[in-house]
């Protein structure tokens, strides 16, 4: 890290609620001093034709992720499972929208 | 708005050599192109080659550049639209430029470059911008000129981008895409009230303007193909998705139908119907002015580099302050 990078401001991810009812959405990000002025830009940015009614930020820095590398091994296993699919089970037709 | 065919920086030297790969690269490369063969898109913490991350950079941080300098020829004129409405409209706009610039560096940024450098490169001159913002705007008109053919040819050039290969500039591409039709829409409105209810002299000085910005606009493709060296290799990597020279033409044959119902001419005697080709044909474009330009000397291009570069000092104490702020009231709750 040099002198350039620590004089910036802290990048932020930010998720907005597009209307009552729905959950919160990863929508981008963006740099602020501080909390509230990240939302405060969060605002400005990513709601300027009303699409959002909340706002969540939160510190770039403090999310956990998967590792990419291990995207195969994490989450292929679930491939072979089609019986957790309700398509898997095949019923007579006159009840086939049970 | 406001991507130009961005492979023009292979005028500036090129890249340097590959260095020797070891095996693991290749085959990591190897898997990399079967995922761009199979039309998958790359996320960030995807493993991607040097080339590709640097190209991606580069464009995507030009394409930014050019929503932040491109805020000041319409800048200009906010103070002195003619009424209230268009005042309002101009803001609106503006602001959009600036949010998509926003955007754009948050996507620049996930390939690993931080925001200071990017601005870094832009202020040091390192750093390219779309060429048209170095042409200045005169009259009123020009800013119903510059949302109708400039943001019209922004358009073509980025709605192809909503399905390029890096997912991150692809998402911040469809928002892009999305506010921006108000920003031709508007402008061609503009023009269309001074051309069908204006005096003489309004209609005048809207074909004035279509006259000064028509050959700039069509610069904004790019070179032709054949003289793009890099567009090959981006479009195999799926970064771009549609020539140039493709893009150019289907961009005159929209706007020469436009121009008719707005009752103006494009400053250009070869532009005509080609039945056979089932497109507009059109004169040969200067490009030699559109190297100079990009060189650094078009009519703007010190006024504008000055203007970021004293905005950017001007707000230093600003930045600083904030950060000193924060930095006071995250000890005070650990206290």
């Amino acid at each position: 890290m040099n002198e350039t990078v620590k004089s910036e401001w802290p990048l932020w991810e930010v998720f907005v609620r597009n209307k009552s009812g729905l959950d919160h959405k990863h929508c981008g990000s963006l740099h602020a001093a501080d909390p509230k002025m990240a939302i405060q830009l969060a605002r400005d940015v990513y709601t300027r034709r009303q699409e959002g009614t909340s706002i969540w930020v939160v510190r770039s820095d403090q999310i956990v992720a998967s590792d990419p590398g291990e995207k195969a091994m994490y989450f292929d296993p679930m491939e072979d499972k089609v019986y957790r699919h309700p398509t898997f089970y095949e019923l007579p037709k006159s009840l086939d929208h049970m | 708005m406001y991507t130009q065919a961005m492979d023009t920086m292979g005028k500036d030297g090129g890249e340097a050599k590959k260095p020797l790969r070891s095996a693991e690269d290749m085959l990591a490369e190897q898997k990399f192109e079967a995922r761009i063969d199979a039309g998958d898109f790359i996320e960030a913490k995807d493993w991607m080659p040097e080339h590709y991350r640097k190209t991606l950079v580069r464009q995507i941080s030009q394409h930014a550049h050019s929503e932040i300098v491109g805020m000041l020829p319409e800048g200009n004129w906010i103070s002195r639209a003619p009424t209230l409405k268009r005042k309002a409209i101009l803001l609106a706009k503006v602001q959009d430029e600036a949010g998509h610039g926003l955007y754009l560096y948050a996507a620049a940024e996930t390939l690993g470059t931080s925001r200071d450098q990017l601005f870094d490169a832009l202020h040091s001159g390192r750093a390219k911008y779309s060429s048209i913002f170095n042409y200045p705007t005169l009259t009123w008109a020009d800013m119903g000129v510059i949302g109708w053919l400039v943001d019209g040819a922004a358009i073509m050039n980025q709605v192809p981008l909503c399905r390029c290969s890096y997912a991150p500039y692809a998402r911040a591409m469809v928002r892009v895409c999305r506010e921006e039709s108000f920003h031709q829409r508007q402008g061609f409105e503009a023009l269309l009230t001074m051309m069908t209810r204006g005096t003489e002299a309004q209609r005048e000085m809207v074909q004035d303007a279509v006259n000064r910005w028509w050959w700039p606009s069509l610069m904004m493709f790019g070179p032709p193909d054949a003289d793009s060296p890099n567009s090959e290799q981006s479009m195999r990597w799926g970064i771009k998705r549609i020539g140039n020279d493709d893009l150019r033409q289907k961009f005159v044959d929209a706007t020469v139908e436009q121009a008719k119902s707005l009752g103006v001419t494009m400053p250009d005697p070869d532009l005509r119907w080609n039945e056979e080709r089932q497109h507009v044909d059109f004169g040969v474009i200067d490009w030699s002015e559109f190297w100079r330009v990009v060189g650094g000397d078009g009519p703007c291009n010190r006024e504008r580099l000055g203007a970021r570069v004293k905005a950017w000092d001007d707000g230093a104490w600003v930045r600083e302050a904030a950060l000193a702020n924060a930095r006071k009231h995250e000890l005070k709750e650990a206290a």
